[in-house]
This record gives C-alpha cells, sequence and structure tokens, in this order.
C-alpha cells in the first residue's frame, strides 16, 4: 500500500529507495517495471505514461535479489535472451553480450550453467543480463543482500562505478542505509508506504525531516531525548532534565507546553574531562576499530558516543560531554517532524 | 552417516528388502504363473519357479485375434488422457500458482469435492450423458471421462511444481521483452518438465488400469481396453490363469517403459517441493 508517492527522477540519476521491510520501496519498484499494477496515479518514463504498457515494452531492466538467472540455461543464452526476444542478428548478439561480459569480467563464465557460479558470480551475471540490453532504467531490488560482507562492499563500488560510467538512470532499493549513503545522488526513505524524505545522502543525514529518517539513518543510530526548551532572550535553551544541553540561537519555534525531542549524532558529542561538560558515567564501550562506541548514562537518559580518539577512561568513569549547539535537532514530540530552525 | 553401526544398517537394509519384496512379490507371482504350463499349475503345490518354464501363455494370448486390439486401445486411451490431462492440469496449475483471480478457492474446491466420493456412484448418470452424444463404446468417450476425473488431482500437482519456481524468473523473463505466454513457454515449461513426466506417468498409468467405466461404457468389443480384455480369460466355469496373467505381464510392459524414460525427471520431480531454491 502506497499514498502520495510524488517523485521525478532526473536523466542519469542514481536514485536509492531506502526503508525498514514493509515499506512499499520494492512494491514501488514493482510498480515501475510493471509487475505490479498501480491503483491510481501516473507512471511515466521519459515522456510516456507507461501504466498501461507491459514490463516488457518499458525498457526497463531489473536486476532481482535472487538473481532470478534462468537455471537451465547457460550465462550465455541468459545473457542474449533479451536480444534474442528482441529478433537481434546474431553477431549483434555475440558483439553485445561480449561487451557486456567484458565489462563485468565473466567471459570466463559464459558457457556455465548458473548452478555453477559462486554468488558474486551469479550477482555478476544478473548485472550483464541487465546492461546487455542498454535500457532506459536500471531497476535493483536488493541485489547485494545475499552475499557476504566483503563482496557486498566490492559489488556495491562496482555497480555504482558501472552507472557512472553507463550514465543509465538507476533505481536501486534496499534495506540497508550503508548502502543508500555510498551509493545514492539522492535517497528516498520510505517507512509505511509513505515517503518519509527524499534528498542527497548528507541532506537525510545530517538534516533529518523527522525521527524516522533521523532514527534509520546512520549507524550507530542517532540519540533521542526528551528536553524541555526555554526561551532566552533571542535563543533557545535546551534543558535535558536538569543539565542545559546548550543555547540555539536564532530560536526555532517552541510548543506552548515547551517540549521537543532531541537528536544528536553519535559522533556529535565530544568527550572529555569530567568537568569539561555534562557529567556522565560510561556503562559500556564498543571498540569497533575505526572508532569506539561508547555507551553513557547521562541523569535517567542513556546515550551513545561514537569516539574516533582512543579512551583512556574505562567502564563506570565519568566524563564530559559537549554538543556544539549546530549539531542538536529538535522534533516535534507528537508529529516527528523536524522543528525548523531558521537559517542564522 | 558414518556414526551409525553395522546393526543400524543391518536393519536398515533388512527392512528396505522387505518392503521391496512385499511390494515386488505379486509381480513376481503374475510372471510365475504366466510361464507355468497348464499341467502343472495345480499340480505342483506352491512353489517359486515351475520345474519346467513355457511361453506358449503369450503365444496363445498373442494369437487370441483380439489381444492386440485391446492393446491398441489401451494406448490410445491412455496417451490420449495423459495428453489431454496434462495440457490442461498445466494450463489450470499455473493459473492457481501465478494469479489471484475472483473464485478461485471456490474453484479449487469444488476440485477437490470430486475426488470425495466413489466413482460408482455416477457410472450411471454419466452412462446417460454420454449415450445420447454417441460416446458410449467410444474410445474418445472413455478419454473425455478419464481426463475430466484426472484433471483435478493432476492440476494441484502440477501447481505445486509451479509454486515451486521462483515467480522472479518468469517477472525476469517479462522484463526481458517476453510476454507472459513467452516467459511461460521458454523459462518456466523447461523448468517443470520433471513435474510435468511425473504427472503424465501418473495419468497415464491411471487411464491404464482403470476398469470400471471402461467396463461400463463399452459394450462391443471395437473399444475394449486391456483391464477389460483381462476379463475374456474368466469364463463361467474356470479361469484361464496362465494365459491371464500373460497377457498381465504384456499389460505391465508399456508402463514400464514409460517409467524407465521418466524415472529421472521423476525422482526429481517429486522431491523438487523439497529443495526450493
Amino acid at each position: 500500500m502506497l499514498r502520495g508517492i510524488d517523485l521525478c527522477i532526473e536523466d542519469g540519476e542514481f536514485v536509492v529507495l531506502v526503508g525498514p521491510s514493509g515499506c512499499g520501496k520494492s512494491t514501488l519498484l514493482r510498480l515501475i517495471a510493471g509487475l505490479e499494477e498501480a491503483s491510481s496515479g501516473e507512471i511515466r518514463i521519459g515522456d510516456r505514461i507507461v501504466n498501461e504498457l507491459a514490463p516488457k515494452d518499458r525498457d526497463v531492466a531489473m536486476v532481482f535479489q535472487s538473481y532470478a538467472l534462468y537455471p537451465h540455461m547457460t550465462v550465455r543464452q541468459n545473457l542474449s535472451f533479451s536480444l534474442q526476444l528482441r529478433g537481434l542478428s546474431k553477431d549483434k548478439i555475440d558483439d553485445a553480450v561480449k561487451a557486456a561480459s567484458a565489462k563485468l569480467g565473466i567471459e570466463e563464465l559464459l558457457h556455465r550453467k548458473p548452478r555453477a557460479l559462486s554468488g558474486g558470480q551469479r550477482q555478476r551475471v544478473a548485472m550483464g543480463r541487465a546492461l546487455v540490453r542498454d535500457p532506459k532504467v536500471f531497476l535493483f531490488d536488493e541485489p547485494l543482500s545475499n552475499l557476504d560482507a566483503r563482496l557486498r562492499e566490492q559489488m556495491r563500488y562496482e555497480i555504482r562505478k558501472l552507472q557512472r560510467e553507463l550514465g543509465t538512470t538507476t533505481i536501486y532499493v534496499t534495506h540497508d542505509q550503508i548502502e543508500a549513503m555510498t551509493m545514492a545522488d539522492r535517497i528516498v526513505a520510505m517507512n509505511a508506504g509513505v515517503v518519509q524524505q527524499i534528498g542527497t545522502p548528507a541532506e537525510l543525514y545530517d538534516e533529518p525531516a523527522n525521527l524516522f529518517v533521523a532514527g534509520f539513518m546512520g549507524s550507530p543510530a542517532m540519540n533521542f531525548a526528551e528536553v524541555s526548551l526555554v526561551q532566552d532572550g533571542d535563543g533557545v535553551i535546551v534543558l535535558m532534565g536538569i543539565d542545559r544541553l546548550g543555547r540555539i540561537a536564532p530560536p526555532p519555534v517552541v510548543r506552548e507546553d515547551h517540549r521537543a525531542i532531541l537528536g544528536v549524532r553519535p559522533e556529535r558529542i565530544a568527550l572529555g574531562a569530567p568537568a569539561s561538560g555534562l557529567a556522565a558515567r560510561i556503562e559500556l564501550l564498543e571498540p569497533t576499530g575505526p572508532g569506539t562506541i561508547v555507551h553513557v548514562r547521562l541523569g535517567a537518559q542513556r546515550l551513545q558516543v561514537f569516539a574516533t580518539e582512543r579512551l583512556a577512561a574505562g567502564v563506570n568513569d565519568t566524563i564530559g560531554l559537549t554538543v556544539a549547539p549546530g549539531d542538536l535537532r529538535l522534533f516535534d514530540p507528537d508529529s516527528g517532524e523536524a522543528v525548523r530552525c531558521p537559517k542564522s | 552417516m558414518q556414526r551409525h553401526g553395522k546393526a543400524y544398517w543391518t536393519l536398515h537394509y533388512a527392512m528396505l528388502g522387505f518392503f521391496v519384496v512385499a511390494a515386488l512379490l505379486p509381480l513376481f507371482w503374475l510372471l510365475k504363473v504366466s510361464v507355468t504350463p497348464n499341467d502343472l499349475m495345480y499340480g505342483e503345490g506352491v512353489r517359486l519357479w515351475p520345474t519346467r518354464a513355457t511361453l506358449e501363455h503369450y503365444r496363445s494370448v498373442l494369437r487370441l485375434g483380439q489381444f492386440p486390439l485391446f492393446f491398441r486401445n489401451s494406448v490410445i486411451v491412455a496417451a490420449g488422457t495423459a495428453l489431454a490431462s496434462s495440457v490442461l492440469a498445466s494450463a489450470a496449475g499455473y493459473g492457481f500458482s501465478r494469479f489471484r483471480f475472483r473464485g478461485k478457492r471456490w474453484i479449487i474446491g469444488l476440485m477437490l469435492v470430486t475426488q470425495m466420493f466413489p466413482l460408482v456412484m455416477i457410472v450411471a448418470p454419466i452412462f446417460r450423458m454420454l449415450a445420447p452424444l454417441g460416446l458410449t463404446n467410444s474410445l474418445t468417450g472413455l478419454i473425455l471421462v478419464y481426463t475430466a476425473f484426472n484433471v483435478p488431482f493432476a492440476s494441484f500437482l502440477m501447481q505445486s511444481f509451479f509454486d515451486a519456481i521462483p515467480a522472479d524468473l518468469e517477472e525476469a523473463a517479462m522484463l526481458d521483452g517476453a510476454t507472459r505466454l513467452a516467459a511461460a513457454c521458454r523459462i518456466i515449461v523447461p523448468l517443470t518438465l520433471p513435474g510435468l513426466a511425473a504427472t503424465l506417468g501418473f495419468v497415464f498409468t491411471a487411464a491404464w488400469s482403470e476398469l470400471l467405466f471402461a467396463l461400463m461404457l463399452n459394450s462391443s468389443s471395437a473399444a475394449v481396453t486391456l483391464p477389460v480384455g483381462l476379463l475374456v480369460f474368466v469364463s463361467k466355469f474356470s479361469v484361464d490363469f496362465g494365459q491371464m496373467m500373460a497377457a498381465g505381464v504384456l499389460a505391465l510392459l508399456p508402463v514400464c517403459v514409460f517409467f524407465v524414460f521418466v524415472q529421472r525427471y521423476l525422482v526429481r520431480g517429486l522431491t523438487a517441493g523439497a529443495m526450493k531454491g
């Protein structure tokens, strides 16, 4: 069930639809592919309205999560299938297959059946089958979720690079916010069939439109805390319990009951000596290599801090937290929408 | 596998052996009686093999004018039924597997109901329906009736085979430029061949060995099939077991040949559901 989707994708753009499972991102992709019918609304590819067109006439190619390689055909037959259906000559088909397989480094595999391929190779063949046709649009439906982490990173890079070379408009569906961040020109964050925010990766990360986007993007996840806002001259003071987190000026719109939800990215919290900021107790340390996830307790509130310097302090030590006022994000506690701060 | 001791495997194979013997003994007996000369038929008591074997029963069965005719009739009826049922069941099974449509549950339910009561109940109505159409005493009539009765089960069988093939595959084909029909024919059908073989085999055997309708709908010998033909050997006062068994063995041959051909597909087909992906 999708509602109120209004999305315009530029020519050559790489757009990632991201959201938790069941948010409708795959359905949206299948609507574009023509595998699903829209009950209302319009879908255009280029200047054609494609609602009534069969999938085969939409000139889109899709890479499936399962790869959906034809198991009874060799890689070569898999790649040439679409070209045969269009009645291309044998020479042309051979050339196209050769070019596509060279691009993906699968020339050696052309005589094999899919069952004799590794996961990464299947993934490449699935991409080859899409790009051999030179379609108007590439659709990717969670193509990397069956690969192990290392291979996923590599394929992420390869897909992105390939798309830049070809310049083909691409819509990519994933539930993995890191894939979305790393690959997208623009991200469409979705939840429960509704688009939550559309923007560049940086926009979604830095200026999330609501609590959902703020919580979904980024790992470790953004910290949320209930705060109250107190007017202070031409600014607003953010109070968590009795702790003063900072002063925001110029002031955002404050509700009558002064309540708000505060969001702070874990890497935006600086750690220092106990006296240097708000005193918090360390509950747990999770070293990740590039940094450490520090779980701290500040009053009744648990927070995660991502520290890139090596820490001298240990569990149960007290530590001082500071946050730059510019890194405080405020959300309405009822609607979850971001409270807009006027730009200074 | 190596964990189990010798005793385990001995018992394992003993049980398998027992089952195989129990299943095959009647067939062996069929063969044994078919080569037993008439004079030894009752004289030797229970023996595994007669002291003297003969092919005379086979010779007389084949010389008996009508047996080749019965054989031909059975081939036509069984093959016709198998073909017609498989085509219809494939189409129906594909529909059940891939499409959502109004009344689907009712149609499936109705098809199940047809499988629930004894066929004897409807012999008379079927006869009344076929007679005015000139389809009694006719092979076409038999094919029609057998097809009607086999299609429901065969459809469910085919549906389960189609269900085991991911919809992604034909969606990929449709995006590759195929119509749904082309996608079904070029991608799905080749992958369903094991299932199709299983269905063909199932229907073929069912039609090959059917007795009730073949007996009730035919009164002329022109449309007699093998199971009915075997009753020729039963006369009012005696049963010619030797010839009957010889005819039985001959009747088994085509089914055996058929299964030798489809066996490979059949085993894959029957286990296909168990190993998705």
